[in-house]
């Protein structure tokens, strides 16, 4: 039989797998990839303001993820400088003062790489029932608001001329992606989160002709990568979210390679 | 300016230029001297400006759009219309003036552009009936409507642009609008398509009884398709009936005898735009069909 732990780590990255799917296809379909990067990599000030203040990391990192979201919102409407530049300097700049701010609150010992990559084998009971339990909030939610997400998917300014409330829709589905984030920061850490979104979804793409197809699918790509990471790593100690992510990459670049070649590239 | 007669065509070389005779044809938008905005209206605006930094890009603009009245937006490239367009939608703030749109105000919205990212997977048939109450039937009706049954199972970033405009037209009639926006309906559409679509909207105008509003660039389906002509350059300089517009002797300066150079006078007459030699610039907006100067007045009909 599994070990504790690693059963732990198997229904943990599993249930994060299901929320992940509908909203990493969002995140590629509306080209946010970047920004949730961004907001993910702003969460590690979050881990060191529950280091500063003692509180639970979970929420920390959800209140400096949806911190972030707003800053990219309002920073988004100056017309100086081109917003993926905005984004790499806030992203970049966040990373710099979060490993410094965790660094200096933490002392010397503090486990920085458990922060960056996570740590999938440390999950505990609590870690689970935040997983299980803000993960069925997400998708409750999220069922409620898809076929508004959708239609701004589409072409945003049709389904906000058509009357979608596009300003409360994005702000909805930034909150899930701030939750997500928070909930699955310590299995993956704030550098994979983002990968775990986007890159079953990628592998999904070539594959569906409906957005619900493409979300079935992207779930599908993403238990399996979870399945065979953990595999992977049990057999070679490699660290279990930097091996599922692997998994993943492997999984889409295939799949994008074998849609090129069946001229499938659509 | 100020309380914008019907068919003053762009009066700053002649403030008290004959205009009466066109007040004769206005059939609508009594209240359009009036400041508050017309309450009977689908959309009815008054004083509209927007700045964007510092630069006026819409001043004191009055509009009306009433049921079953097609009304068309013209002028430069540059002039404002697209804007003007995106403020009545509610796509953008105005920073002064007013907009009343009506309660029960149903848009059924053309966009200029429409790309769908390659990303998402849907069909066309999905895409028609996101959010409405609408069967394959139904569908397959309006498609063939606008020209475009044959992608009904298509993916949307398979089309190309004038199969994308026709199946956006499609979606905003099977909203069963009382408004119909088009911005720029017909790029990527060839003539004949373009002519058979304006037909269209004509129709389903009479038939259904919506009020439309267009922008375009092309001065003789304008011409021959509207109910009401307002012509823009940052603030409304002409507005009217058609034949009445086009008999008036300032549009006949800016858009009829010399249509082929219409934008480029029209351009130079207001902004002072001249290049290196003195002579008024020519226009960008190049994609206006271009016709010989003589006999290429509006009014004649789309042929």
């Amino acid at each position: 039989m599994l070990e504790p732990f690693l059963l732990r780590a198997l229904v943990a990255a599993l249930g994060l797998a299901l929320v992940a799917a509908p909203l990493g296809a969002l995140v590629v379909w509306q080209r946010m990839a970047y920004f949730g990067e961004t907001m993910a990599q702003a969460s590690l000030l979050g881990v060191a303001l529950s280091l500063a203040v003692g509180g639970d990391v979970t929420v920390s990192v959800l209140v400096v993820a949806m911190l972030a979201a707003l800053l990219i919102l309002l920073l988004s409407r100056q017309r100086v400088l081109p917003l993926d530049s905005v984004l790499g300097l806030l992203h970049h700049g966040s990373l710099a003062a979060g490993v410094i701010a965790t660094a200096a609150l933490a002392g010397p010992s503090v486990d920085l790489l458990g922060y960056l990559f996570g740590d999938i084998f440390a999950v505990s009971q609590t870690d689970l029932a935040w997983i299980w339990g803000g993960g069925v909030l997400v998708l409750g939610v999220l069922y409620f608001i898809w076929q508004p997400l959708l239609r701004l998917a589409v072409h945003e300014e049709l389904a906000i001329a058509e009357g979608v409330p596009g300003g409360r829709i994005k702000a909805a589905f930034m909150l899930l992606l701030a939750i997500t984030i928070a909930i699955a920061i310590k299995i993956l850490g704030i550098l994979l989160v983002i990968a775990f979104l986007i890159v079953p979804a990628a592998a999904a793409r070539p594959f569906a002709r409906t957005p619900e197809q493409m979300v079935a699918i992207t779930a599908l790509v993403a238990v399996a990568g979870v399945v065979a990471g953990l595999a992977l790593s049990a057999r070679s100690d490699a660290p279990g979210g930097p091996a599922i992510v692997l998994v993943l990459a492997a999984m889409a670049l295939t799949s994008l390679v074998r849609a090129r070649i069946a001229g499938r590239g659509d | 300016m100020t309380d914008t007669p019907h068919a003053t065509c762009c009066g700053h070389h002649h403030p008290h230029g004959p205009h009466g005779k066109a007040h004769d044809h206005c059939g609508h938008e009594h209240a359009a001297a009036a400041r508050e905005p017309d309450a009977m209206a689908l959309v009815s605006a008054r004083a509209l400006s927007l700045r964007r930094g510092g630069r006026v890009i819409l001043e004191g603009v009055d509009i009306d759009i009433v049921a079953g009245e097609i009304v068309t937006l013209i002028g430069p490239n540059g002039a404002g219309k697209t804007t003007l367009v995106r403020l009545l939608l509610g796509l953008e703030a105005a920073d002064g003036g007013q907009i009343r749109r009506r309660e029960d105000l149903r848009i059924g919205y053309v966009p200029q552009r429409f790309d769908i990212d390659r990303a998402l997977p849907m069909t066309v048939e999905r895409f028609l009936s996101l959010g409405l109450d609408v069967r394959r039937a139904d569908i397959t009706a309006v498609l063939r409507d606008v020209g475009a049954e044959h992608v009904i199972d298509r993916q949307l970033a398979q089309l190309s642009g004038g199969e994308g405009q026709r199946v956006v037209l499609a979606r905003a009639l099977l909203r069963r609008p009382n408004l119909l926006v088009l911005d720029e309906p017909v790029r990527g559409v060839d003539a004949t398509g373009e002519a058979e679509l304006y037909t269209l909207i004509g129709r389903l105008r009479t038939e259904r009884g919506f009020g439309v509003l267009l922008v375009s660039h092309d001065l003789h389906v304008v011409m021959a398709a509207s109910d009401r002509v307002l012509c823009l350059n940052r603030h409304v300089c002409c507005s009217g009936v058609p034949k009445t517009v086009a008999k008036h002797p300032e549009y006949v300066r800016l858009f009829g005898a010399e249509m082929a150079r219409a934008f480029a006078i029209y351009e130079h007459h207001h902004d002072h735009a001249h290049d290196l030699a003195g002579r008024p610039m020519p226009d960008a907006s190049t994609d206006t069909q271009v016709a010989p100067t003589s006999g290429a007045r509006g009014g004649e009909g789309a042929a």
